[in-house]
């Protein structure tokens, strides 16, 4: 995965609260390949159901600015494949599932943390319509339709982002701590071990 | 001496290999679990030229995609549970598959095979991973990145979440239990309302839930934002393990009771967060809206938008639409369609016994599904007589799986029907495109079963024992 530091697109608002990932990326696609590309089925139903649908209308799209629970329930990465995909690249919300957001940052897709006084102001501004943005990982802060807010990140995930490091290349250096660990752990533990 | 500590901060220690600069912790991993949906990352470790790290402590399971009946199998759901098949033997790791004895949902055959111990950390590419916390085990769940990390090295990074302890005081009343105590605290805190946190729970209401209610408890934890749930072991999780088939025997049992009867927080350890609940205050709860959050009294009527504001407003409106309700209605004249009574929230043998115990003797007016959680409880439930009171009240008695929770295997709810579900998840298009889905205990799933309407289940249980 490549990282990134700075990007600029278009933004676009999603007005909804709770938006988990059985809606981001119904179960039966979960069976596809990556390889098939997971854009088309990003907020499928609520996308067939709605024509109007914000995503229906801006076949493109660079940030998605939501309200609070972004992510929420299922842990199916398949929803952050279906966004980045499909173009997003940034998640502007007031909160985001936990696994979410970890699984988020693991595909290069930043879930920003604004207030939801930023959030509610953001999607007056852009209504029903899109608008010019840029989100700076260097200096945290996101310019939707004029605007500039700073957002709250993890440093970690942060540094994570902008270089897009893959965690198990990063691990396989401590492999020796990690042999030892687990000698000492079963040693010193022997009932943690499945019993045969 | 020591600060005191909590249950948390004990685990975390016992795991910890190394903490970078920046308090991540890279954390052993003591039983990986893995399911069909766990492809993409074997798919990454193959494209690595990578094993796994640890066969040994990884074992998978054929649940999500199971199908519960019989008939023909549709090509991508066999290619799916045979593709897990396929990556279990090249990699070396034991393999629930639908023909094995100890097959069912990853949730419930964890603790039914004493593969979840206190003390362990256990993975999950599923996020109802919480569920384990029960047995105070460092339990939850994460993506499929992660799954791939933890295959390929037996760790993973992880920060210490903050500790919210929610001690519920008193008694739970009859026909209350775990699914509402936790629907209710959703309710309360909301579905985000513990985003960021690990959750102990604790008080006397929860020491006197059974093992099963406490799974239930644990694995609802998800549901109000909190990556995992954690009960401190004692007396009644020791039973529950006794004997289990991959739970520790001879002196490594008498040692595992030792390490295990310490696992608790210890007096005077600070939490970042403290909430009480009065156990005698909850009523049989059921969720009227699209998020776990939407949860009220059984006694209690749709809200109405107009008496809300803002974003409050906007979001209850959009779940009244989807659901076909209107704001005001009693909950108990809400007609469903059907029902469902399973999931690693409420498909272990005691929650068929309540349902059982509420159907005995009558008849559903509403077609349903019950889908064992696994194959075992399966067993259980038809030597105990459970799966003849179910069919004689007119549901259908299934295999295990996944089942109706997420439609996966197909078994689904049709577009626009209402059914009420033992399930963990109301979401929008949760049981199918367009499926209306109502959150309950069991019981009170068999209750509106009988009655065709969402209904109290009090009523019902009087005179029954
Ligand atoms: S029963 Fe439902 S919630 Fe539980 S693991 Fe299966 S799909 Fe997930």
């Amino acid at each position: 995965m490549s990282g990134w530091t700075k990007i600029s697109g278009r933004a676009v608002a999603l007005p909804q609260a709770n938006v988990d990932t059985d809606q981001l990326i119904p179960a039966r696609f979960m069976s596809a390949p990556r390889s098939d590309g997971y854009g088309p089925f990003l907020l499928h139903d609520v996308r067939q159901d709605q024509p109007d649908h914000v995503l229906n209308r801006y076949s493109h799209a660079d940030v998605l600015v939501t309200r609070r629970n972004f992510g929420s329930g299922s842990s199916r990465e398949a929803a952050v494949y279906a966004l980045v995909d499909f173009g997003i690249k940034a998640v502007c919300a007031p909160s985001f599932g936990d696994i979410f957001a970890s699984n988020a940052v693991n595909n290069g897709l930043l879930p920003a943390r604004l207030t939801e006084d930023e959030i509610e102001a953001l999607i007056d501004t852009l209504g029903q319509a899109d608008a010019p943005a840029t989100v700076d990982l260097s200096t945290g802060t996101a310019t939707i339709g004029g605007q500039t807010l700073s957002f709250d990140l993890d440093p970690v995930w942060q540094q994570k982002l902008v270089n897009g490091w893959d965690d198990i290349d990063l691990t396989a250096q401590h492999n020796d701590e990690i042999t030892k660990f687990r000698a000492a752990r079963f040693a010193a533990h022997p009932w943690a071990l499945p019993a045969t | 001496m020591t600060a005191p500590q909590t249950i948390l901060a004990k685990l975390w220690a016992a795991h910890e290999i190394m903490q970078r600069d920046d308090g991540t912790s890279l954390l052993w991993v003591d039983r990986h679990l893995v399911h069909e949906g766990s492809h993409h990352a074997f798919a990454k470790l193959d494209s690595r030229g990578m094993k796994v790290a640890a066969p040994d402590l990884t074992f998978a399971v054929v649940d999500h995609y199971a199908p519960t009946r019989a008939g023909n199998v549709a090509a991508d759901i066999r290619r799916m549970i045979n593709t897990l098949g396929r990556n279990a033997r090249a990699q070396g790791i034991r393999l629930f598959d639908l023909r094995d004895p100890g097959q069912g949902i990853v949730h419930v055959i964890g603790p039914e095979q004493g593969l979840t111990l206190p003390g362990l950390l256990i993975n999950c590419g599923d996020s109802h991973t919480s569920t384990h916390g029960a047995f105070g085990a460092l339990a939850f769940g994460v993506g499929a990145t992660e799954v791939a990390h933890i295959l390929a090295t037996q760790t993973i990074w992880q920060k210490r979440p903050r500790v919210m302890r929610i001690t519920v005081n008193g008694v739970l009343g009859s026909g209350v239990g775990a699914k509402d105590l936790a629907l209710h605290w959703i309710a309360q805190l909301g579905a985000d309302g513990a985003r960021g946190h690990a959750i102990e729970y604790a008080g006397p209401a929860v020491e006197g839930l059974s093992m099963e209610g406490r799974l239930t408890l644990c694995n609802l934890s998800i549901e109000g934002g909190a990556r995992l749930g954690l009960i401190a072991p004692d007396q009644v999780t020791f039973d529950y393990l006794r004997g289990r088939k991959f739970a520790p025997k001879g002196a490594d049992w008498d040692q595992a009771i030792d390490d295990w009867s310490v696992l608790k927080t210890d007096e005077g350890a600070a939490f970042d967060r403290e909430v009480t609940i009065d156990a005698a205050a909850i009523a049989p709860t059921v969720t009227w809206g699209t998020s776990p959050e939407d949860a009220l009294p059984i006694t209690g009527h749709v809200p109405d938008p107009a008496q809300l504001s803002g974003a409050k407003q906007e979001q209850a409106r959009a779940a009244l639409d989807y659901m076909g309700l209107n704001a005001g209605m009693p909950l108990e004249s809400v007609a469903v369609d059907q029902v469902f009574i399973g999931s690693c929230t409420n498909g272990r043998i005691e929650d068929l016994r309540l349902a059982a115990k509420v159907l005995a003797g009558r008849k559903a007016k509403v077609p349903g599904l019950v889908s064992p959680g696994s194959a075992a409880v399966k067993k259980q439930a038809e030597a105990e007589g459970l799966a003849q009171i179910f069919t004689e009240a007119g549901l259908e008695w299934a295999d295990s799986g996944c089942s109706m929770c997420v439609g996966m295997n197909g078994d689904r709810v049709d577009a626009g029907k209402r059914c009420a579900s033992s399930t963990n998840r109301n979401f929008k298009g949760r049981q199918g495109r367009g499926a209306r889905t109502h959150l309950m205990s069991p019981a009170m799933v068999a209750a509106a079963a009988v009655s065709g309407h969402l209904a109290d289940v009090r009523p019902l249980l009087e005179g029954r024992s």
